[in-house]
């Protein structure tokens, strides 16, 4: 039966008294004491908080809502995607229209659109000046595409590694689809040299901290919402679907709705990471959905350990800040590392670092 | 070969070349294949004179000149003489070849040595290149030597100089030369030249003020379907500016009409045909690319996101074999190939024991996470060869043997790697069609992968025959490796190319059905052939991975169904 | 607050697509005239070998039913055919009156009534007996409903009175991979009362379990008929003859005979079969 309770109560019982207090505590980190140390301590100072790691911080972020949005669906549901770096790019291409619009004195279009032998926006373009159609369509654009996707394929009843590999063919088709320059997202160079957003240059080291914030702010929520999800009856469905398909489908489930559901609702927070990077990084091409970037992706999850929506947020912390700086210090290694990292964690960490106590436990106790 | 520019090489290239050539255009870059054409074309050149004597000696003597005016008599002379042993030196005129000294000597370079030889007497000489000086020339004047070339070509024994000739004719016959060209073509054998010949004759009769031969040249080219003669033949049917046809004979506008049709019959059926062997060529190589996978996917359930640097390991092996060739046994250099066939095998076999010891076989119930790990294999291999051999492309020189280009038929022909990269396809099938089905290995893996529990009981070590399955089906990677190196670019990043698409092809042919697989590389390649030119290269792809998907809803066990009760749930 | 409308909005969506789900299982399911279940002249063939051949059967309201025959008799494949999951080449199914089998999808199947026991016991193994349980129990099977869904006090004792039934109390937040062959077959048959089904397609209940085990699945089958329609597959001779009103057998896809397990024993064919004589 289902109990009209106050959704407050539902929102409280989402975790216990002390991952509140830790949830408050990292909110109130990355919204009160980051902008402090970045904006009212002097540079020389120990605790001063240079722009430059607010930006990449900023950046993890994103990489982090898009490590939560795929393990909703892998960790949960049982469902490896390898084709989210298409939602995320998708809606880092939605951002990146709006920004291209806002860089264009009135009455002029980009080189890449004369190129095309044209003289006025395509109309696909054309609704993206306005912000907020953007903002609608950051979810929309990754959402629609998942959900037509996901019809065919998940009520087709593909699964399991196949399912994995279609998902990489659309990638990687999304991608060839956008190198084209005829197609009118600016070729392989993509989307670059953005001016202003909302009328801040995203190029200020304030605006940048803004970002930051507006991050932090979206991944908390995203968890949150991921949290909401995967508590209810619904997220014990999706661990049901994980296990058992069919044995859910005999219970009375139909699980192409379940798993439609989370698979669009996990696109759409790809396309909110990727609309909130592209201004922090200033640029957004087709390699982002190169079918490797998307892989990349599973590691972070795999690493922190799947199923746990804390793990997804440290095991993308941990690969990012990794990847950071072993490709500036030993740009050779880079791959070995990240190569050797997908071998270990699948062979010696089945459960990510969040398993790893009890892997031990279970160790010691042998 | 330095001494020619590779625009100049391409043009005499183009020239040797029979009719029209299917372009083998992707993965060879421009200077490739101008190299592989200027190559044809040094065959067919004498780069000496067997030694000249009387008339034609007195008269290339004369050649010793800065004057263009002599030398335009000189040529014209030559051509009054008409004299076959001339030809090399009329060639090394055209080419720019041709020098001399002070001493006055005539004197030709080879082009492949860059030697001098004496243009009189055919020795070689040794001369210091600052002392020579070249012949000035005209563009008039060379226009005029490159008929007088095919003329004399013409009466060469070697065919492949006849055609050579005739095909310089057939784009630019002279008026003079029709009685000789009646006269030669009624003692050709050849029925290529012959067809050039005619041709050239026909395209001289054209003009012919007796409408008798005009028609009779329309019905000749009528008869070759000649693609190259079309426009002349429509340049008939025009009316002038009183609206008066340009052709007076009605008779002779009908057959105009008539052989116009008939050409267009002939070139769509041309195109059809080209674009079929061209998509199947393209199968075969997706076929190659995805044989191995089949094998180690399709019976083993192992998805090895590796396979692409199996591919490359054997491409790479194939770059090896090449090397140590041309290091210690260049005189065998042509049958490299043949070696390093069984060494990519080998090596790629080797490579995949050592994945699936060290790392899959803990991981034979967790597909998902075999697919993980095996990407960070690829990764560790992609980046040991970058280490190893640099991140540029290596450079592979295919055997004489295998760069030339093979005619199926008029308008239709194909490089000799991509047909043999055909073969090569069937070759392996047949192989792997082979063991599977007439060996005990084959059996056993059989046994195995329907059921573990069984075959262990009947005595078979699951255990092994996973490990000589992986080996095997990585080894029919490597082979395919060797495939690849012969027709795309060979670096770091060549199996990246291929994962989606050899999946794309197990899951499309049902997994676990070789045959399946077969047929829909084979399918994809002639499919994604005829989509190209309707919505080209790219769009084609994408259409083609929206069309899996479409399938793949329609009959989810792929084309072939596996029989039996796998594909259960959980 | 738009936001929680469009997803009430999206909530009512669904209702309107309920026609389709025949959610409720009474008002659908119209057994007035006599039995519940119906199948008439099914035919199954696998490449060729036909598991179900022409198979006629019907099972009354309140009926419990026994099926039993030689391995590859059939028996798993009409259940197949009855759930959905797999579809025969001929024949007709129906459930009541007004259901018919071969046109419905797996799970609506499943919700209009007809709960199934797999051969090989499958239970959710992540999530705990007590979700297990949760997850079965009769509700409605919509997404959104079940993202608000909380269980109140009347359906908590519900579970907690099939957990002391199948003696799985103490387990109850163990996740059920943990739990033993016999105690997940235990679990299954707790799943299938929580779904409360009209009819139960039980397929070998007590294979792997002990024989008080076994007689206390005998019990709460027969207990069972009459409320509910079932249909037992079991092997084991002994438990059937503890349960069975009517037996049928079925012998290369369809029936060979039917009547009380006396009559079956008499029957010269059955002895054929299953004695080879
Ligand atoms: N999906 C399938 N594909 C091919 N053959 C099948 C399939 N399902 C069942 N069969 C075959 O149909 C026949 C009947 O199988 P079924 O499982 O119904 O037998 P059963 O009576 O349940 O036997 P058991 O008592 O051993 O459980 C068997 O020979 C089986 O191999
Ligand atoms: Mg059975």
């Amino acid at each position: 039966m289902l109990m009209r309770q106050p959704f407050v109560m539902r929102l409280a019982r989402l975790h216990s008294g002390f991952g509140w207090a830790v949830l408050l505590l990292l909110t109130a980190l990355a919204l009160v004491v980051v902008p402090l140390l970045n904006q009212f301590v002097t540079p020389d100072s120990a605790l001063y908080i240079p722009d430059w790691l607010v930006t990449l911080t900023g950046r993890f972020l994103c990489l982090a809502l898009v490590a939560l949005a795929l393990d909703l669906i892998w960790g949960y549901t049982g469902i490896l995607s390898l084709g989210h770096g298409a939602f995320f790019a998708l809606g880092g291409y939605v951002m990146g229209m709006h920004l291209t619009h806002n860089r264009m004195e009135t009455g002029t279009i980009p080189n890449f659109i004369q190129f095309l032998g044209r003289d006025d926006w395509p109309w696909f373009w054309v609704p993206f000046q306005s912000f907020w159609f953007t903002a609608v369509m950051v979810f929309l654009v990754p959402g629609a595409l998942a959900l037509v996707f996901g019809f065919f394929a998940f009520r087709s009843r593909v699964r399991g590694v196949y399912f994995a590999i279609i998902t990489q063919a659309l990638t990687f088709a999304s991608m060839l689809f956008f190198y084209r320059t005829e197609t009118g997202f600016g070729g392989n160079t993509g989307l670059t040299d953005f001016r202003e957003l909302l009328g801040f240059s995203v190029r200020e080291a304030d605006t940048r901290l803004v970002l930051f914030m507006l991050s932090a702010v979206a991944v908390m929520l995203s968890y949150l919402l991921c949290r909401y999800i995967v508590t209810s009856k619904l997220g014990r469905v999706l661990v049901a679907i994980r296990d058992a398909e069919s044995r859910v489908r005999f219970t009375g489930y139909n699980p192409l709705r379940y798993k439609l559901f989370v698979w669009t609702v996990s696109a759409m927070l790809c396309g909110l990471a990727g609309a909130l990077y592209v201004p922090q990084t200033g640029v957004i091409n087709p390699g982002e959905m190169a079918p490797a970037n998307s892989i990349e992706m599973a590691v972070w999850v795999a690493l922190g350990g799947r199923g746990t929506l804390v793990g997804a947020l440290v095991g993308a912390g941990t690969v990012n800040g990794l990847k950071t700086w072993i490709t500036a210090a030993y740009p050779d290694l880079w791959l070995f590392v990240l190569g050797g990292l997908f071998i270990a964690v699948t062979l010696f960490l089945p459960k990510g670092l969040m398993g790893l106590r009890q892997q031990m436990a279970g160790r010691s106790k042998q | 070969m330095r001494g020619l520019s590779w625009k100049g090489a391409i043009l005499l290239g183009l020239l040797m070349v029979p009719a029209v050539v299917v372009a083998d255009t992707d993965g060879m870059s421009a200077d490739e294949r101008a190299e592989k054409l200027a190559e044809q074309q040094k065959k067919q050149t004498q780069t000496r004179t067997e030694g000249l004597s009387g008339e034609a000696a007195s008269i290339v003597e004369r050649l010793a000149t800065d004057d263009w005016q002599a030398i335009n008599d000189v040529v014209e002379e030559l051509e009054a003489l008409a004299a076959p042993e001339t030809l090399p030196v009329l060639q090394a005129l055209s080419d720019r070849r041709l020098y001399f000294d002070e001493q006055g000597r005539v004197l030709i370079e080879d082009p492949a040595t860059g030697e001098y030889s004496d243009a009189i007497t055919g020795e070689t000489v040794e001369v210091a290149s600052e002392n020579l000086s070249q012949p000035t020339l005209t563009n008039a004047i060379r226009r005029g030597i490159r008929p007088l070339i095919g003329q004399l070509q013409l009466f060469s024994d070697d065919v492949a100089t006849r055609r050579a000739g005739a095909e310089e004719l057939a784009d630019r016959p002279r008026p003079e030369m029709l009685g000789r060209l009646k006269e030669l073509r009624a003692e050709e054998s050849n029925p290529e030249v012959l067809r050039l010949l005619n041709i050239a004759i026909a395209r001289l009769q054209l003009d012919a003020s007796d409408s008798e031969e005009r028609l009779e040249a329309v019905e000749v080219i009528a008869d070759v379907r000649s693609a190259r003669m079309k426009s002349e033949l429509e340049s008939l049917l025009e009316t002038d500016a009183q609206g008066d046809p340009v052709e007076p004979d009605a008779a002779v506008r009908e057959a105009a009409r008539d052989a116009i049709e008939a050409i267009e019959e002939r070139q769509s059926t041309a195109r059809f045909l080209s674009d079929l062997v061209y998509g199947l060529s393209m199968g075969s190589v997706l076929l190659l690319a995805a044989l191995g996978l089949a094998i180690i996917f399709g019976l083993m359930r192992v998805i090895n996101m590796a396979h692409g640097e199996l591919l490359m390991i054997g491409a790479y092996t194939t770059f090896i074999v090449q090397n140590l060739f041309a290091l210690m046994a260049p005189q065998w250099f042509s049958f490299y190939l043949l070696a390093a066939i069984p060494a990519a095998f080998v090596v790629t076999a080797l490579v995949g024991i050592l994945m699936e010891r060290g790392v899959i076989r803990f991981l034979y119930a967790r597909p998902l996470e075999t697919l993980l790990a095996t990407w960070g294999i690829s990764l560790i291999l992609m980046q040991t060869t970058r280490v190893i051999f640099g991140a540029q492309n290596v450079r592979m020189a295919s055997p004489e043997w295998f760069s030339g280009s093979v005619q199926l038929m008029q308008g239709v022909s194909l490089s000799t790697s991509r047909v043999g990269v055909i073969a090569f396809a069937f070759f392996v099938v047949a192989l792997v069609w082979f063991v599977m089905n007439r060996t005990r290995l084959g059996l056993e893996v059989r046994a195995v992968m329907q059921n573990r529990e069984m075959a262990a009981a009947l005595g078979v070590s699951a255990n092994r025959v996973d490990m000589w399955t992986f080996g095997a089906g990585a080894g029919v990677a490597g082979l395919g490796g060797v495939a690849l190196s012969q027709i795309v670019n060979v670096g770091p990043e060549l199996g990246q190319n291929y994962i989606v698409d050899s999946f794309m092809v197990v899951v499309l042919g049902g997994v676990g059905n070789i045959l399946g697989s077969v047929f829909s590389a084979l399918g994809l390649g002639v499919f994604s052939k005829f989509l190209e030119p309707v919505a080209g290269a790219v769009l084609a792809k994408i259409l083609l991975f929206v069309a899996i998907i479409v399938f793949i809803q329609w009959r989810p066990q792929g084309i072939f169904a596996l029989k039996g009760r796998a594909g259960d749930d959980d | 607050m738009s936001m929680m409308d469009t997803l009430r909005e999206l909530g009512k969506r669904e209702e309107v697509f309920s026609f389709l789900q025949h959610a409720a299982p009474s008002p659908a399911l119209d057994t007035r005239h006599g039995p519940i279940l119906y199948v008439e002249g099914v035919t199954k063939s696998f490449d060729g070998f036909r598991a179900l051949d022409d198979l006629t059967l019907y099972i009354d309201d309140g009926e419990l039913r026994c099926l039993i025959g030689p391995n590859g008799a059939g028996k798993t494949t009409l259940m197949d055919v009855l759930t959905g999951k797999t579809r025969p080449d001929t024949g007709q199914a129906w459930f009541g009156q007004r259901l018919n089998l071969l046109e419905l999808p797996e799970h609506v199947i499943a919700q209009s009534g007809i709960g199934r026991k797999f051969q090989k016991p499958t239970v959710f193994e992540q999530l705990t007996v007590f979700e297990n349980l949760e997850l079965a129990m009769h509700a409605s099977r919509g997404l959104w409903t079940s993202l608000r869904w909380r269980l109140d006090g009347e359906q908590q004792d519900r579970i907690d009175e099939v957990l002391a039934l199948i003696s799985l109390t103490e387990q109850a937040h163990a996740p059920a991979g943990v739990l033993s062959h016999g105690q997940k077959q235990w679990l299954e048959i707790g799943s299938l009362l929580m779904q409360n089904p009209r009819l139960l397609l039980v397929d070998e209940p007590v294979a792997g379990m002990t024989g008080q085990e076994s007689e206390k699945t005998a019990e709460l089958l027969t207990s069972l008929a009459g409320k509910h329609s079932v249909v037992v597959v079991e092997h084991d001779m002994d438990f059937v003859r503890s349960i069975a009103r009517t037996v049928s057998v079925l012998h290369q896809g369809s029936v060979l005979a039917e009547g009380s397990m006396d009559e079956i024993q008499s029957d010269a064919r059955v002895r054929e079969v299953y004695l080879g004589e």
